[in-house]
């Protein structure tokens, strides 16, 4: 008979990272971090100490929110809308062929690579700088935003797609070939019908993504509601700012009930 | 004499919809066409942009070539600066977002009240672009790193007590229980009844999010809020473009890193 250890009298907490040294390993290393960081990070403590009662004072300025130029308010917000509504379609309708060819079984090798580096590359990229280059090329106004959010969510759904074609079951991809189907015809009746829920699902999201983003490309100014507030906070009309903030809060969380909504269904 | 087989016959072509569903499927199809329409006519797009659109790219992409490298050691520190922002943003956001998850969580909030005050706060913190919280957070502290922290932890403190709240309201009644029969407190229970079993989540997450805000810090500079930002904007500003296309190539690597880091961690704890 073996004799069995006897078991510890007082319980440890698990190390969380496998063993203790690892654990304390990585509680210096963060530790280590934070110091190294603060220390760099150049900060003008006055200001920042002084942020405090300007900060109240900002707060009595915003309350209570200021809703009477709603029709300034509601201008932004259409457009807002619009925006993200016209982007998600003409994002759907470019990240089809971009989904295409970004797909290793479908495209042939230097298309596969070229788009596959041309999502990374425009996935990196923030949309506030992307709609700096289409503000420099096209004025000021919501054509760069609607650009911008276009082009965003053509890479994002692009990137998605392709990742949904790549996983398709070969079945009846082979079986729609054996019948002699060009290839047209193969991505239209045994690939699309395998990835069109999810596609659909994912350009509801996307829409309901866009109407988040739409709200901030106006910083750089490329239309929507995002410029109105940027000009309020640029004209110190806190009680406005504290409006709009208002508005996009309701908007967003109604587009996310929304899309949400439309997504349990189409499950 | 011919039987017939059942009371109707197959139809001799094959449809894939039925005609109630395709009509479904048009009527789809035109309102989103319709939605569109008055998208696009609302706008007022100014189409002569459109026409020589393709020449101002050119124009712009020979402006950036060469690069001018010799620009790139300036800004190594702003570079360091911007994921010092995502990093610490992302640590308090993490702190913040425990008793946030705590409080909206319908299993562990204390009564339907201040669950709807949980909520409320992650659909605000949600909402609310970094960008913009940026705005406000330059308004109360200055134009700097702070403002930029406090932006980052705004934003991702909702994110990250979502996610959480979410776990928590998935936990395994089980252990709970367990703590629970130990004559354990609410607060006891949590520690140790709850919180390890969403620590893989807790984690998971904040990681996930560590890497989306690096690339969000990367254009808190545009309002102020330090970080690289700050001087792709005066790049652009001052029309250096061939300085612009040294700070777009050094985003680009510092975001791609964050995010293979990051993978890499996720792989590994999952």
């Amino acid at each position: 008979m073996h004799p069995t250890p006897s078991p510890a009298t007082v319980w440890r907490r698990p190390p969380l990272f496998g063993s203790l040294w690892r654990q304390r390993l990585a509680v210096a290393a963060v530790a280590g971090y934070l110091v190294w960081s603060t220390s760099t990070l150049e900060v003008n403590l006055e200001r920042v100490l002084a942020g405090f009662p300007r900060a109240l004072d900002m707060f009595a300025r915003m309350v209570p929110p200021d809703f009477s130029r709603w029709q300034l308010l509601m201008n932004g917000m259409v457009e807002s809308v619009q925006m993200a509504f016209a982007a998600s379609l003409a994002g759907v309708l470019l990240s089809i062929p971009l989904g295409i060819a970004a797909a290793r079984n479908l495209a042939p090798g230097p298309l596969y690579l070229a788009a596959r580096g041309f999502i990374v590359l425009g996935r990196t990229l923030h949309e506030v700088i992307i709609a700096i280059f289409f503000v420099k090329l096209f004025g000021f106004g919501p054509v760069a935003g609607l650009l911008t959010l276009a082009f965003a969510s053509a890479i994002f759904l692009g990137k998605m797609i392709a990742e949904d074609i790549e996983n398709v079951r070969p079945g009846p991809v082979e079986a729609v070939r054996a019948t002699g189907a060009g290839f047209g015809q193969v991505v239209v009746y045994s690939i699309v019908p395998q990835v069109l829920a999810r596609a659909v699902g994912l350009a509801i999201y996307r829409l309901d993504a866009n109407l988040r983003h739409s709200t901030v490309v106006g910083i750089v100014g490329a239309g929507g509601i995002g410029q109105t507030l940027s000009a309020s906070f640029a004209r110190y009309e806190y009680d406005f700012s504290l409006a709009i903030l208002l508005s996009i809060i309701a908007l967003v969380a109604l587009g996310e009930w929304f899309s949400d909504w439309v997504r349990r269904r189409l499950r | 004499m011919v039987q017939r087989l059942g009371t109707k016959t197959a139809p001799l072509t094959w449809r894939r919809r039925s005609p109630a569903q395709s009509a479904i499927l048009w009527l789809w199809s035109a309102a989103v066409a319709f939605a569109a329409a008055w998208s696009v006519s609302a706008l007022d797009i100014e189409w002569a942009f459109f026409a020589d659109a393709h020449e101002q790219a050119v124009d712009l992409a020979q402006r950036m070539w060469p690069p001018r490298w010799s620009y790139l050691p300036l800004i190594v520190r702003p570079l360091i600066e911007t994921i010092h922002i995502a990093t610490l943003g992302t640590a308090i956001a993490l702190v913040l977002s425990v008793p946030l998850a705590f409080l909206s969580a319908r299993n562990t909030t204390a009564n339907g009240f201040t669950w709807a005050i949980g909520r409320a706060l992650l659909v605000a913190s949600r909402s609310v672009n970094t960008v913009i919280w940026g705005l406000v957070f330059v308004a109360i502290f200055g134009p700097g790193p702070v403002a930029g922290i406090c932006a980052v932890a705004a934003r991702s403190v909702g994110f990250l007590a979502k996610m959480l709240a979410e776990a928590i309201e998935e936990a395994d009644r089980g252990p709970i229980e367990a703590i629970e029969a130990t004559g354990a407190g609410t607060a006891q229970v949590y520690l140790f009844g709850v919180l390890p079993q969403v620590m893989p989540v807790l984690i998971g997450t904040t990681v996930y999010r560590w890497d989306i805000n690096v690339r969000e810090s990367s254009v808190l500079g545009f309002v102020g809020a330090g970080g690289i930002g700050l001087y792709l904007y005066a790049s652009i500003n001052q029309f250096a473009w061939q300085q612009v296309l040294v700070v777009l190539a050094a985003i680009l690597v510092i975001v791609l890193a964050s995010e293979a880091l990051s993978a890499w961690v996720r792989a590994r704890i999952s």
